[in-house]
């Protein structure tokens, strides 16, 4: 079996700063693997320790981001991948996970890719889902535990805000692991040892099948980032009962009464 | 000792100095200001009284001195001696409530603090400007005044030091109700006796500190943590001396073991990153860039492996650190809900010392059949191991606990070891002090509580052998 896993190198710091053009801004400080995809990685190597399987890492980034696939080869992944181009640069979340898909493609014939459910410098949880749409093949978002690992399939519990849903997916399959799914192993110095001359492949834009520039990086990019603000929460409700006819006059009226219509 | 015991009187003076709402008589006073984290000794006050400013204890002070009313100053009662157990009644100064931060003196790097402040309250306000006060102890919720009462030390005592050296100046309030200050915020000091040095360390039998002044230092930028796993607990501990040999200038260097690790995870919730080895060694290393701790680490890494060590894990992020150190964090209160009662010995001996002594007290659980746990600060020689009560009967208890403490303290006077690395003599450890002390050196304790109170009323009964 062979596991993708897709990891980002992220800020060290919680305060997270963009430039006037919204772009993140990372040089000069702290960097780190996101911590939800040490979640993803923990996760690939429990199934490799129990089922047998390859692991590969992946990760889309400038050239100082392979201290994030070094960490990896230290908690025991197999092989590694940087995708790096300047042409890459400024990409938004579409324009990751198409290069991604494309790198992924590079990789093997995965059966599996885990992702961890969100960066901590982005917090879109949007790149997963959207590389498995390129990949045409299902996702799983926010898995919280895996229940079974079989020969052609996979059954996981996946978390939703009111509800918890236990699917089976058939391979290849995508899934976005939460936080806590397994805890992460701490990098191994041995395997430090055994890896820091262990070669990374990088892939540029004329590696991949697709070499549309117009697809990657900022070109590739629809969406720009006009501010960064945490958004207000609002979890009220109201549960309302009635026929169809009532319940749809009062929905309406509800949406006028807040201006939505 | 003949104290005068309160009366109406007595309480009306408190209630002039300090109003009705500050001062607690009889069934007023709650339960927990009977004891503190030693359960054994459990001793009501007479009265419990909050003050908030040093006049209000110099006013009590002066009072109790001339009424011969022995008192009692408290913090947060975390102690594990029995410290701040009012045991011949009188009055207990509550001071946890005189808990401001004063100043923050930049230009001579101090912090001026009241008795109450908390300690996670120091970390969180120094370290929010990028400075920094090293000592460490576990129990974060303890107050300062009671960190420098006892001399805590905790876990980066290693390459920091210990509470002492990062106390400039105190002011006191005497017994006699004067108010004096010790010490300031010079640097260096050769001023006649420290007065502040032996207050740090006299568990409130000398003075009641009303206010310090902390020194900081500037914050390390980064911090990377070691977790070194071993076959055994001997195999760890033996590598402790090969590292401090090193001269790599770690931090703190921690040991447990899996069972120890294995309640912490139970009492948490939460996993350990790694559980397959039985015993381990936790390193830190801090520094100011990634480059100089690497150099630094990498060699103890290699010293580690030569020594036998499964692996060595390195933890460079904020949330492994996390998973390693809060299960750290939780090992007192983990092992504490893992039987009914329990005492603890706290010696310190030489670090070469330190696996003689781990061995020697693992070997009597068998012994003496009962259960014994140990962790502790490898780097600093200071262990905690603790005996365990569990379905033990009282009588049973008491017995077994004192033959194991005898055998535990003598040993560590055979290692040239000290009867207490941080946590006091208090009244527990008493009958262990007067064994490790000649005469003259107790003579001379007993001259010096004198010379700071004549009558005997502050703390009486702590740390000074009659």
């Amino acid at each position: 079996m062979e596991i993708v896993v897709c990891i980002k190198q992220v800020p060290g710091t919680t305060e997270v700063k963009v430039d006037e053009k919204g772009n993140l801004i990372r040089d000069g400080i702290d960097s780190k693997m996101n911590p939800y995809d040490l979640y993803a990685v923990e996760t690939a190597l429990k199934i490799k320790e129990e089922k047998g399987a390859k692991v590969n890492v992946i990760t889309m980034g400038p050239p100082q981001s392979e201290a994030v696939l070094r960490e990896a080869f230290m908690m025991g992944a197999d092989d590694a991948y940087l995708l790096t181009d300047r042409k890459f640069a400024g990409a938004d979340v579409l324009a990751t996970s198409y290069a991604l898909y494309q790198g992924v493609l590079k990789t093997g014939k995965p059966q599996l890719i885990i992702c961890g459910k969100q960066t901590t410098d982005g917090d879109t949880a949007q790149v997963g889902p959207e590389m498995a749409e390129y990949l045409g093949i299902p996702h799983v978002a926010n898995v919280k535990k895996i229940h079974e690992v079989k020969e052609n399939s996979i059954v996981v519990e996946m978390d939703m805000p009111t509800t918890m849903e236990i699917v089976e997916v058939q391979f290849p399959c995508l899934v976005t692991v939460e936080k806590g799914i397994f805890q992460p192993r701490l990098p191994s110095y041995k395997r430090k040892k055994q890896t820091v001359n262990k070669e990374i492949v990088k892939f540029s834009l004329k590696d991949f099948e697709d070499q549309d520039e117009k697809q990657y990086g900022s070109s590739g990019s629809p969406t720009q980032v006009e501010r960064i603000f945490p958004p207000d929460v609002n979890t009220d409700k109201e549960m309302w009962e009635g026929s169809g006819e009532e319940l749809g006059d009062k929905l309406f009226k509800k949406l006028a009464d807040l201006k939505f219509v | 000792m003949n104290f005068k015991k309160i009366d109406d009187k007595d309480v009306q003076f408190l209630i002039s100095v300090l109003g009705e709402d500050r001062v607690f008589v009889g069934e007023a006073i709650n339960e927990d200001f009977s004891h503190d984290e030693l359960a054994s000794v459990k001793v009501m006050p007479e009265a419990l009284v909050e003050v908030k400013s040093t006049e209000e204890v110099s006013k009590i002070m002066k009072y109790a001195h001339e009424n011969n009313i022995p008192v009692t100053p408290r913090g947060q009662g975390t102690g594990l001696v029995g410290g701040s157990v009012a045991l011949h009644g009188g009055i207990m100064l509550n001071l946890s409530k005189m808990n401001n931060i004063l100043e923050l003196d930049e230009e001579n790097l101090t912090l001026t603090v009241e008795p109450g402040v908390l300690l996670m309250e120091i970390s969180k306000y120094v370290e929010a400007k990028d400075l920094f006060y090293p000592p460490d102890p576990g129990e974060k919720s303890a107050t300062i005044a009671g960190n420098i009462n006892t001399n805590a030390g905790g876990m980066r005592a290693v390459k920091y030091g210990v509470t002492r050296d990062y106390v400039r100046g105190l002011e006191l309030v005497l017994p006699t109700g004067e108010v004096i200050e010790v010490g300031g915020k010079v640097v260096k000091n050769s001023s006649g006796y420290s007065l502040k040095d032996l207050v740090v360390g006299s568990e409130g039998t000398l003075a009641v500190v009303t206010k310090a002044i902390l020194k900081l230092i500037p914050r390390p930028v980064k911090t990377i943590s070691l977790l070194v796993p071993f076959n055994s607990l001997e195999e760890a501990i033996e590598t402790v001396p090969k590292v401090i040999k090193s001269k790599s200038a770690p931090v703190a260097i921690e040991y447990m073991v899996r069972d120890t690790i294995l309640s912490a995870e139970e009492f948490l919730g939460k996993p350990f990153p790694d559980k397959s080895a039985d015993a381990y060694l936790l390193l830190s290393f801090d520094g100011n860039t990634k480059e100089e701790i690497e150099k630094a680490y990498e060699k103890v890494c290699e010293l580690c492996l030569e020594a036998g060590a499964l692996d060595v894990y390195i933890s460079e992020t904020q949330e492994r650190h996390e998973a390693i150190w809060s299960a750290r964090g939780a090992f007192l209160e983990a092992i504490k809900a893992s039987t009914t009662e329990m005492d603890e010995c706290d010696v310190v001996v030489p670090r070469n010392k330190i696996a003689e002594f781990v061995k020697y007290s693992n070997d009597l659980q068998k012994q003496f059949d009962i259960r014994i746990k140990s962790f502790g600060h490898a780097g600093d020689g200071n262990l905690h191991i603790y005996v365990l009560k569990d379905a033990l009967d009282e009588a049973t208890w008491e017995k077994k606990l004192s033959d194991v403490f005898d055998c535990m303290y003598s040993k560590a006077r055979e290692l040239r070891g000290q009867v207490s690395g941080e946590h006091g003599i208090g009244i527990a450890k008493k009958p262990y002090l007067k064994e490790s002390f000649t005469e003259e050196q107790h003579q001379i304790m007993r001259g010096i509580k004198a010379a700071f109170d004549p009558k005997g009323i502050l703390n009486p009964g702590k740390v000074v052998i009659n």
